[in-house]
């Protein structure tokens, strides 16, 4: 009797254990299934965002008890208090720095970054929106939109972040009215409309007591819409929001023995493959790939943003800050350009101050040559500037002392953007986005513009991308005659043919080397846009070692 | 981990690319970075990070394991092994002045204890080698301060963070710029949950100490609390000790980690029981609770 007992008890132990590994087998297969998205709040002071973070991590069920407990007085919970976790934050009942918290849903994984509304932390904010896909904007009901909500929208905006969800939140203060959520929604589609943001939903909620954070509210029947937190389930993710070819910023040379010579670095956008041709910059040599290396084996694929090492067939030299793309569609060598800057040192930035410039794996001197204009929040309008200060944004020219390989930042954000760091201080003093690459050397062939750009009969355009383009130093041939083998010749030898005619046709671009060469319509009518289009298609920097015999062959 | 067949990336593939990367700007641009190694799960999964993104060259710096001298004996046996297996570069360090003073929790109060033998060692050993970065497993989810700090973590030459003023820091554009005596701090598992951790050591078949698998253990029952028995200084009343299954889910020292009671003998059970908890990993940590804020204050003077 009593070995039988035993015996049961064991059988049963083993059951209950078999239960939790195959539990846990399936929920590991599931995480893995899920999305990760992350987002950040925005919005002025005391609008609420600590209390929605709070609210949403506690009623999916993503708090600890310990947890809860720690934040809890008179039987009231402080959800702000959840994620300000600063003494002096907790002392203040304000957010000082950025909060990471992590949750997840049956459906998604989520990271958070919670950031401060106080203007003298912007750079706070500004650091926790760099890494978001979506930013939830937040309005007190009561008050509507403030300037630091416009300055947070305009940030958000700035980083390229796609889609915005604006909680206007304290319905319970505003008695759940509908005509002041309506008249918030209002004012923040047109902000989003002048920001050119291109996706903004608005929800009412009440964080504190919860109504469409997580379950949806039963006291707003007006709204039929979905929770917070239902979007954040669905909104479409940009795993890769970059348009740009292949590229690898080397970090480091592997060179374990003398067999090996491999460049490791993180895939900053696009796939790649073991016989891939590709650019190795800034020389422009071309060969292919040999292998991708990594501890679990070689790879037949890696794609963005994985962390490999890739082996090349032919003995090229490359070191930190160089960059291995894709032939097609090579970044641009460049010791000019305009960015956008947000400011956050507390010493103004003005024209003539040199920084030292992080932009991917490199770090370069770099002089702030003119400051074109700051934008003032308050109408969302670009003045002229003397300097920057703490928290302002403003387009800058600056100027490299040696060329980084860069794109636009709304082509590539990883490429496309830029810290300047203070040389006395060693503190981050500015966060910057590339806008417009515009140095170009008169009769640099190595360098130039190339490619043939159709008009049609818009004569006054013709008339002021060829001004443009030749104050860049791009050669122009501006012409009547049709495409024919001669043009594409000349192009062939570094130079944009501008082909005007009689007919309304569309604007269309032909590469006249790499891989892409078929006429590309552009989409554009402005010309500073069809300007920077033809320079982003048309330009390859290439090397004394490009092996182009300069007809494309 | 190998790719998988589909277009995206895994969250796991997601936030092992980014450690890696993270490894590799540090060794890069410092010349003389370590990676603090605590023999726990975190440290397991940094030390194959840190091979992986290195891989196929060796790690280019050491570990450093500050000993507090009251460190599980298991703990010890399997840094010992493990880390000769890999055939890494290990530097032990210890107060050895303090412990010759009989530091101890019981005598100093745990505050005192921690100062003395975890922060004063950390900044001895840091500043003794000049080390300029050093790596740390600690996570933004373990607890509110954490949730705050940067990946680059500045610290001034006296070791301190300034929680108020920390750089910006923008996409994965890392600022490791500083001057004489000043350092780093690097978290690569930064965006890591206790749940990702202990998945991607499943996935990984990463080995562990055995002190986190349950088994029969000699345990100080006090109330909920179970007590290791290790030191001859944490004594138990009559009765008190007892054989209880249990296991530990975070690694500390001895007299102020306490220990769960669990059934869990497996990573797939581990994660299981993860599952259905209630209470964060560091509740039973006695340091954290100290007073209010005090992980902050621990950091703030030079504290991982
Ligand atoms: N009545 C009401 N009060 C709220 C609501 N959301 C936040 N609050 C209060 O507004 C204040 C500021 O909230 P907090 O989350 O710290 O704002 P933050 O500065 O945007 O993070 C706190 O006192 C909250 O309790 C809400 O939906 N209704
Ligand atoms: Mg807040």
């Amino acid at each position: 009797m009593i070995f039988a007992s035993e015996d049961s008890i064991a059988t049963a132990q083993d059951l209950a254990s078999n239960e939790a590994t195959a539990r846990a087998e399936e929920r590991l297969e599931a995480e893995l299934g899920k999305d990760l998205l992350r987002f950040s709040t925005a919005g002025s002071v005391d609008d609420g965002k600590s209390t929605l973070i709070g609210r949403l991590l506690y009623d999916s069920q993503n708090v600890y008890d310990d947890h809860v407990r720690a934040v809890t007085r008179n039987a009231t919970i402080d959800f702000a208090q959840l994620t300000d976790g600063l003494r002096a934050e907790r002392e203040q009942g304000i957010t000082i720095d950025v909060a990471y918290r992590y949750f997840s849903t049956p459906k998604r994984k989520f990271i958070i970054a919670d950031t401060p509304g106080h203007e003298q932390y912007t750079r706070n904010m500004a650091t926790g929106a760099s890494t978001a896909d979506v930013a939830i904007v937040l309005v007190d009901a009561r008050k509507g939109i403030l300037d630091q909500t416009r300055r947070h929208a305009c940030i958000a905006a700035l980083l390229g972040i796609p889609i915005v969800l604006a909680a206007i939140n304290k319905m319970d203060l505003v008695d759940f009215s509908q005509e002041v959520f309506d008249r918030y929604h209002r004012d923040l589609q047109a902000l989003a409309r002048q920001l050119e943001i291109p996706e903004l939903i608005a929800v009412p909620v009440s964080a504190i007591d919860g109504d469409n954070v997580v379950h949806r509210s039963q006291r707003m029947p007006w709204y039929d819409g979905p929770s917070l937190l239902e979007l954040l389930e669905t909104v479409p993710l940009a795993i890769d929001r970059s348009n740009a070819g292949f590229r690898l910023p080397v970090q480091r040379v592997m060179r374990p023995n003398q067999d090996f010579r491999g460049f490791a670095g993180q895939i900053t956008a696009g796939t790649v493959h073991p016989g891939d041709e590709i650019l190795a910059l800034p020389s422009g040599r071309r060969t292919r790939v040999r292998s991708i290396t990594t501890w679990d084996g070689d790879l037949d694929v890696a794609r963005a943003p994985q962390s490999v090492v890739l082996t090349l067939e032919d003995e090229i030299d490359l070191s930190r800050g160089d960059m291995i793309a894709a032939v097609a569609a090579a970044p641009l060598k460049t010791t000019h350009f305009e960015a956008t800057v947000v400011w956050m040192h507390s010493t103004p930035l003005r024209p003539g101050a040199t920084y030292f410039l992080k932009h991917t794996s490199q770090t370069v001197r770099a002089r702030v040559v003119e400051i074109r204009s700051r934008i003032r929040v308050e109408h969302l309008e670009q003045h002229p500037a003397q300097q920057l200060a703490l928290n302002d944004i403003g387009q800058v020219v600056i100027e490299t002392s040696r060329p980084i390989l860069a794109d636009l930042y709304r082509d590539s954000r990883a490429t496309g953007s830029l810290i300047l760091i203070d040389p006395t201080d060693n503190t981050t003093a500015g966060a910057g986005m590339i806008r417009n690459i515009t140095d170009r050397e008169a009769g640099n062939l190595d360098r130039a513009t190339r490619g043939l750009l159709v008009i049609g009969n818009r004569a006054e355009l013709a008339l002021q991308l060829e001004q443009s383009l030749l104050q860049s130093g791009a050669l122009v041939l501006r012409t009547h005659v049709p495409t024919s083998p001669a043009l594409v010749a000349i192009a062939h030898l570094g130079a944009l043919v501008l082909i005007e005619s009689d007919s309304a046709e569309p604007i269309t671009f032909t590469a006249v080397r790499g891989a892409d060469t078929t006429p590309r319509e552009l989409a554009f009518d402005k010309p500073d846009e069809i300007f920077n289009e033809v320079q982003r298609l048309g330009t390859i920097p290439t090397g004394e070692d490009d092996n182009d015999n300069g007809l494309g062959i | 981990m190998t790719a998988t067949a589909t277009d995206r990336l895994t969250h796991m593939q997601l936030l092992e690319a980014e450690s890696i990367h993270i490894f590799r700007e540090v060794a890069s641009e410092f010349e003389n970075p370590v990676m603090l190694y605590s023999i726990g799960k975190d440290s397991s999964v940094m030390l194959r990070l840190a091979q992986k993104a290195f891989y196929p060259s060796p790690i280019p710096f050491p570990l450093l394991h500050v000993d507090t001298g009251y460190k599980f004996a298991e703990m010890l046996e399997f840094r010992d092994r493990y880390t000769a297996e890999l055939g890494v570069k290990l530097i032990v360090w210890r107060n050895e002045e303090a412990l010759a003073d009989g530091a101890n929790p019981i005598k100093l109060g745990t505050q005192r204890c921690c100062g003395l033998l975890k922060t004063q060692a950390l900044l001895d050993a840091l500043r003794d080698h000049h080390f300029d970065a050093a790596f740390g497993g600690a996570r933004r989810d373990e607890e509110k301060s954490r949730a705050k700090e940067r990946i680059f973590s500045f610290r001034d030459s006296a070791g301190q963070w300034d929680p108020k003023n920390q750089r910006p820091e923008l996409w994965n554009l890392f600022n490791g710029r500083i001057g004489p005596n000043e350092s780093i701090r690097v978290f690569p598992l930064s965006n890591w949950t206790e749940l990702d951790v202990w998945h991607y050591i499943h996935l990984e078949k990463i080995p562990i100490v055995p002190l986190y698998f349950a088994k029969p253990r000699r345990m100080l029952v006090r109330g909920d609390a179970l007590i290791p028995v290790e030191q001859p200084f944490v004594q138990g009343l009559p009765g008190e000790e007892q054989w209880v299954k249990c296991r530990l889910r975070s690694l500390g020292c001895s007299p102020c980690t306490g220990a769960i009671r669990s059934d869990a003998d497996t990573v797939p059970k581990i994660i299981d029981e993860l599952m259905g908890m209630r209470n964060s990993e560091r509740a039973n940590r006695v340091i954290d609770h100290d007073q209010d804020g005090s992980m902050e204050i621990k950091k703030r003077e030079g504290y991982f």
